[in-house]
């Protein structure tokens, strides 16, 4: 939630409120021994330590309660903040666990909408190899503007759309975790759905690339069919099988 | 302040050196004053082209290191004397420049001179990434061939991406493109790429066109600038190129073929 304070001599609203969606780190406890918590929980910070200082952090206790063991939440706080982690919400806790939090300024945070736990547990595992993403900026997709050409030996990546106005040189390389558009020749190779999104599309005006793949499906420039080079084209994935399409 | 021009290309060969003397000179020749200076540590070819070779006593590596200074390196040419040339170490290898040596003569040049023009090697390593990396214009001396056109484009790529105005987000380099080695015949025959090819594979904007000549092998023998030849189709383009990067408006020559003479064509059409 973001307020935006407003400073005018008129009768306009001095805040508001806005609802928002980010991506945080999830901590699933899979014990109640904080020892043995805290040393594996140090050995992952020792890998990025870059990435989880201060960074916030979910106590998801659902895994555990399943188990039937209680954690003492506010001992797990303790160990965190100790870590230069900032807890910011506890989830799938017990009653007396909510309580426990609460009294230490954390509040409960309602598990519906979860996903399912293997899914968080990689995700979470997927972030901490890359401890140069900055744990503060939402990890939303962002469209990425190139207007210059790309020349040959340049490598663009975007991590959502990646939309380029300008020709894309033989030798050079795009490459997008979402769509890729391209406004002028594409000669070089492009990569849609790199992380493995197969609903990633490429579109562009001419195409005369050296290798286009999506989701990891790729057809280089030999195999193109003479009826789509050097004409404005869509390439999606159907059933794994790269279609090439006129626009 | 001075304005830095940066000769470059990639590929080898394609005509550098001679550019740099051309452009030095023709500038020199308005009224500029120019400094030329040749990046091409343990390669050195600048000085045979501008006809100095006998007078050089400290390079470019000396004046890093301390032991000469600017002036004393600086050869004055004898034919133009707002023209000067620093030469390079033929018993140096790169490693012998740095970043910081560089940016202090090229600050300490830029006092004085109004044009300074970097010489590059060949190649996309050290001694070529530091020829351009202070660059405020770049000439991008391109053959009309497949494998220059791409070492060009990426050539280009660093210009935008590793010059010290990229990395401090200034104005971006200004380039221009200089076909070098251009024979209309061989392009109507399908042996070389045109000039629109080219400009299409680049697009960037185009200075001039050199047409392949007999009079660039023989000024740079006799270590004369081509330029300065001004009864030859090559030093026409060069003094063309000079006036057009001055500001000055002059149509496109030597990309068409040569109009032959009535006898010509008497005994072409058969």
């Amino acid at each position: 939630m973001s307020t935006e304070p407003q400073h005018t001599p008129y009768q306009k609203p001095a805040l508001e409120f806005k609802s928002t969606t980010y991506s945080v780190p999830v901590l699933i406890p899979y014990t109640h021994d904080l020892t043995v918590i805290e040393h594996q929980l140090q050995q992952k910070i020792n890998q990025a330590p870059e990435f989880f200082r201060n960074s916030p952090i979910l106590i998801d206790l659902q895994e555990l309660n399943k188990q039937s063991t209680s954690l003492n939440v506010a001992e797990c706080i303790g160990l965190l903040r100790k870590l230069a982690l900032l807890p910011i919400g506890i989830r799938g806790g017990l009653n007396d666990q909510n309580e426990a939090a609460l009294a230490l300024d954390i509040p409960k945070i309602s598990a519906q909408q979860n996903i399912s736990h293997q899914e968080t547990a990689q995700k979470l595992e997927k972030i901490t190899p890359e401890p140069e993403s900055e744990p503060e900026t939402p990890e939303q997709p962002i469209t990425r503007l190139v207007t210059q050409p790309v020349r040959s030996g340049q490598r663009v990546y975007a991590h959502g759309d990646l939309i380029v106005l300008a020709q894309v040189s033989a030798g050079a390389e795009i490459m997008a975790e979402g769509n890729i558009h391209v406004y002028g020749i594409l000669r070089g190779r492009a990569l849609a759905g790199i992380q493995g999104n197969t609903e990633a599309r490429i579109f562009c005006s001419d195409l005369q690339a050296e290798l286009i793949s999506i989701a990891g499906n790729y057809k280089i420039s030999e195999d193109l069919d003479e009826s789509v080079r050097n004409k404005p084209v869509q390439i999606y994935l159907n059933d794994l099988a790269l279609i090439i399409q006129d626009l | 302040m001075a304005r830095i021009i940066v000769v470059t290309s990639g590929k080898g060969g394609v005509g550098k050196t001679t550019t740099s003397a051309a452009i030095a000179m023709g500038l020199a020749k308005k009224g500029h004053k120019t400094a030329v200076i040749d990046f091409d540590v343990g390669l050195r070819n600048l000085d045979l082209i501008m006809g100095c070779e006998r007078r050089v006593v400290y390079d470019l590596v000396n004046v890093i290191n301390g032991e000469a200074t600017l002036n004393q390196a600086l050869i004055r040419d004898k034919r133009c004397n707002q023209l000067y040339i620093l030469p390079a170490s033929q018993t140096r290898d790169k490693d012998a420049l740095t970043i910081e040596g560089v940016g202090k003569v090229l600050e300490e040049l830029a006092k004085d001179f109004k044009y300074v023009v970097c010489d590059s090697p060949a190649g996309i390593e050290k001694g070529a990434t530091l020829a351009m990396y202070f660059a405020d214009d770049a000439f991008v001396v391109t053959n009309p061939e497949v494998s220059s056109v791409r070492d060009s484009d990426r050539m280009l790529g660093i210009l935008a991406s590793k010059s010290k105005r990229a990395e401090n987000n200034e104005e971006p380099i200004k380039e221009y493109l200089l076909l070098t080695r251009y024979s209309p015949d061989r392009v109507k025959l399908g042996e070389m790429l045109s000039v629109e090819d080219v400009q299409e594979i680049l697009s960037l904007h185009l200075l001039g066109v050199i047409p392949e000549s007999k009079s660039v092998l023989n000024a740079s023998n006799s270590g004369i600038p081509v330029i300065l030849d001004e009864k030859s189709d090559a030093g026409q383009a060069y003094d063309d190129v000079v006036a057009r990067y001055l500001g000055e408006d002059r149509p496109h020559r030597f990309i068409d073929e040569e109009k032959k003479g009535l006898f010509g064509k008497l005994f072409r059409s058969k």
